[in-house]
């Protein structure tokens, strides 16, 4: 579960396609701060531990700062009072990576995306007669997902630059089309004045290219009953009542798939008393699946949140290698419990771009078998 | 009673007022320049299609010196239409660079019927020092005497068009060009514009050529340079109290913060007072709600134009009113020390405002009410349904940004007249007008209104 104590919900923005909650921290996290590292335009190569290495367009990389006693920390571009001038470097090791002491650069998103795209990388662990060679030997090698690029999603950019940041605001909550297509929560109010136009460079699903082209966000303008006012003090507490209500309403119903969505979490690194963790979702079909990273405290209150949301195709390729998982890599069984047979399942495989997992004799089988 | 004809009528007219009181076909926050003149173009002929002497009458108002040229250029295409006199007198209160463009589209646009010819000749008539013009704007002199057919003869004329004919000129400000070519000393007599040039020829050194032009600045100049040539060590500071109140708003918004010392405190005031005249102080309880949310950024073209127009009108209506309070949206006190951040709530600073007991409410605003979205509207729809039904406190919308997809400037609610605001110094017109748009007055009036206007030029 995500925990948004601390950030109050503001009212929205809306522009084209896009509503735009603030969060405002009353009490902003001073021993904790981020910077954005600007990279080129260029294809990055990250190394992994395991051997494997993850490519992708990365525009920029964060580092974190943080102090171990609870003094104030600096954000990493404020210590050194230098523009964000980088040397172009294509080969990166790790995702996330300490810099020096109390300083950690960490790729946002792909940090989450890389752990999506390595579930279950090692493919099938017993071999069953249906998995191809290739499956046995390389596993999911290489595994490719798309996404674009914010700059693509329709109105976006303009959207970003014709909000206005709250005094205090800490996060955004970004909808388009009305569905949560990214949340994103910082630290202290200055690192996210810094960060808001990183915004445009991030990455969004499928889902969100198209909803961006068709739907149009409407205000929820306020409405005021005009009986139940007799006086200036109940005008403004009924003001102040559309507020409160809205942020309940948003809450409760808007970010209800977000705040419920982490359901395996891994922990990446431990910065103080702080932790950076990333987190999947169940993939449950017909509903949000949003991937991210947090950073929280020792009592579990959110610093830092980046989320990614999964297009239907991709919950469907996550659920299915789940659902593989969970019963040891075999057909059957995982045919038997999604109430289906081997042959269906295989297409729905193939369907989900996972056909060459398969022996080509077993899926040619299959779809005799289906026609 | 007026006729629900006369009612579109009234309100097109009002429309059409608001939109050439503050769109310049500039970017604003919010739409493109592209936009803004489109959607201002299509406007314009809109107006002149159904209402062709409305139209021309629109001189007379306080309409900006954009929309003005675009209505002097659509009349004179046109046969007959419009009066020459009210070009004349509009085109007289207009900068000279700004006229000798219109004359410039004119030419381009093949419009050369004797109207504008006679237009032209009388405006050329008028000009204090022709020969001036024709060194400071010499294109433009140029092309407008061409187009107009004029018979320019002895000096000037050999100046426009062979300059290198005469090895002396008569007219001193033709000679002091004519001996800046070879004479250092002469630039110095040119105006800042010219002399520049000549400077930047000669290779004379930056600091030595501002310190010899100062005395030939205009006022805008000085403020344009005091930043550069305070670097090499020349002060060109102007008087600050003697510039209209937005501009004088412009140029404090663009300082940094600190700057903005007890100088420019006491500037508004002077300014603020010539503004307000003989009205100063009769206005009784005035409050105002100001908008300085992120928006009144404008943008890059127009930079800090609706935060400045706010602050102008901060200081015009603390001259205007018996006892002021102005109210930020920032919650910020000190009116010098604004920025142009955060959201805009714009309702809860209204139901401040009103906690005031105010006789009379300003708001001064873009209209894009967001935090929460619409909430101004309705307070000021339950405040005038039900505690003020009477509406003895008047509230009045003042706009300065123009909203291209609506072709007018944006409302906060229908109870609430909106009117657009350019200059700060157009307030107390633009309040009468807006009795025109909370519909008290009628077309009659309007038309009347407007004839007056005319005729009291």
């Amino acid at each position: 579960m995500i925990d948004f104590a601390g950030l109050e919900t503001r009212p929205a923005q809306t522009w084209g396609a896009a509503r735009l909650v603030p969060l405002v921290r009353a009490e902003p996290i001073r021993d904790l701060r981020l910077h954005a590292k600007i990279y080129g335009d260029e294809p990055s190569l990250v190394a992994l531990p395991d051997k494997t290495a993850y490519t992708a367009y990365i525009p920029h990389a964060f580092v974190a700062s943080w102090t171990d006693d609870g003094t104030p920390a600096a954000a990493y571009g404020t210590q050194l009072g230098q523009p964000l001038r980088h040397v172009g470097v294509r080969v990166r090791r790790r995702l996330a990576r300490r810099e020096v002491k109390n300083r950690l650069r960490f790729l946002p998103l792909h940090l989450a995306l890389e752990g999506f795209l390595a579930l279950h990388f090692g493919g099938p662990p017993v071999v069953w007669e249906e998995w191809s060679r290739r499956a046995i030997a390389q596993g999911l090698s290489p595994r490719a997902e798309e996404a674009y690029s914010g700059t693509q999603v329709r109105g976006l950019d303009d959207a970003l630059r014709v909000f206005e940041i709250y005094p205090g605001q800490c996060g955004l909550l970004l909808y388009v089309g009305d569905t949560l297509a990214s949340a994103f929560v910082v630290p202290h109010p200055e690192d996210y004045l810094a960060l808001h136009p990183t915004l445009v460079r991030d990455l969004y699903g499928e889902l969100i290219h198209h909803y961006a082209l068709f739907y149009p966000a409407r205000d929820f303008p306020a409405v005021i009953d005009e009986t139940t006012v007799s006086s200036l003090a109940d005008l403004r507490g009924q003001a102040v009542r559309q507020e409160r209500e809205w942020a309940a309403f948003h809450d409760s119903v808007m970010a209800a798939g977000l705040l419920g969505s982490p359901e395996r979490v891994q922990q990446v690194y431990r910065l103080g008393r702080f932790v950076l963790a990333r987190f999947l979702p169940s993939f449950e079909r017909q509903r949000e699946n949003h991937i991210g990273e947090t950073i929280t405290d020792e009592a579990g209150r959110l610093a830092y949140l980046k989320t990614f949301r999964l297009s239907e195709a991709q919950c469907r390729r996550g659920y299915l290698l789940a659902r593989l998982a969970e019963h040891d890599w075999n057909v059957q069984d995982t045919a038997a419990a999604l109430g289906t047979d081997a042959a269906a399942l295989g297409l729905r495989l193939d369907r989900a771009g996972f056909g060459y997992l398969l022996r080509q004799d077993v899926l040619d089988a299959y779809r005799r078998a289906k026609r | 009673m007026d006729t629900y004809a006369e009612l579109i009528e009234c309100e097109d007219v009002l429309l059409f007022a608001n939109a050439a009181i503050t769109s310049t076909g500039q970017r604003e926050f919010r739409s493109t320049g592209i936009e803004q003149g489109l959607s201002l173009d299509f406007l314009h002929q809109y107006i002149q299609g159904n209402y062709p002497d409305l139209y021309a009458g629109a001189l007379a108002l306080d309409i900006n010196d954009h929309n003005a040229a675009m209505i002097i250029r659509n009349l004179l295409r046109e046969r007959g239409v419009g009066d020459g006199r009210l070009i004349a007198w509009r085109l007289a209160r207009m900068s000279p660079p700004r006229v000798y463009r219109l004359f410039r589209e004119l030419r381009r646009d093949g419009v050369n019927n004797r109207r504008t010819r006679a237009i032209i000749r009388d405006w050329l008539a008028g000009r204090r020092d022709l020969a001036f013009d024709a060194v400071k704007y010499r294109a433009g002199v140029k092309a407008a005497v061409r187009h107009a057919h004029l018979r320019v003869g002895g000096e000037l004329g050999d100046f426009l068009f062979a300059p290198m004919r005469r090895s002396r000129f008569d007219i001193p400000i033709l000679e002091v060009w004519r001996r800046a070519h070879y004479e250092k000393a002469a630039l110095y007599e040119l105006p800042y514009t010219v002399a520049e040039g000549f400077a930047a020829w000669q290779g004379i050194d930056r600091g030595v050529f501002l310190e010899r032009i100062a005395p030939q600045l205009t006022r805008l100049e000085r403020l344009r340079l005091a930043d550069s040539a305070k670097a090499s060590g020349v002060d060109t500071r102007a008087d600050l109290g003697a510039m209209p109140l937005v501009r004088l708003a412009s140029y404090a918004l663009s300082r940094p913060v600190t700057e903005r010392g007890a100088e420019f405190a006491e500037a508004f005031r002077v300014s603020a007072a010539r503004a307000a005249g003989a009205r100063a102080g009769t206005w009784g309880k005035v409050v105002a709600v100001l908008d300085d949310s992120f928006s009144s950024y404008g943008s890059p073209v127009k930079r800090r134009r609706p935060l400045a127009v706010a602050l102008g009108c901060h200081y015009l209506l603390e001259a205007l009113a018996g006892s002021y309070t102005g109210l930020w949206l920032s919650r910020r006190s000190d009116p010098l020390g604004v920025r142009a951040v955060g959201a805009t709530p714009l309702g809860q600073r209204i139901i401040d405002a009103l906690e005031l007991r105010p006789e009379r409410l300003v708001i001064v605003s873009d209209g894009w009410d967001n935090a929460p979205p619409g909430l101004a509207g309705e307070v000021l729809r339950v405040w005038r349904r039900k505690l003020d039904p009477m509406g003895e406190v008047s509230v009045v919308h003042l706009n300065p940004v123009y909203d291209a997809e609506q072709f007018d400037v944006r409302r906060l609610s229908p109870m609430v007249p909106t009117v657009g605001i350019r200059d700060a110094e157009d307030l107390p017109a633009l309040v009468e007008l807006a009795s025109f748009a909370e519909g008290r007055s009628g077309l009659t009036g309007l038309r009347a209104y407007l004839a007056d206007r005319a005729a009291r030029r």
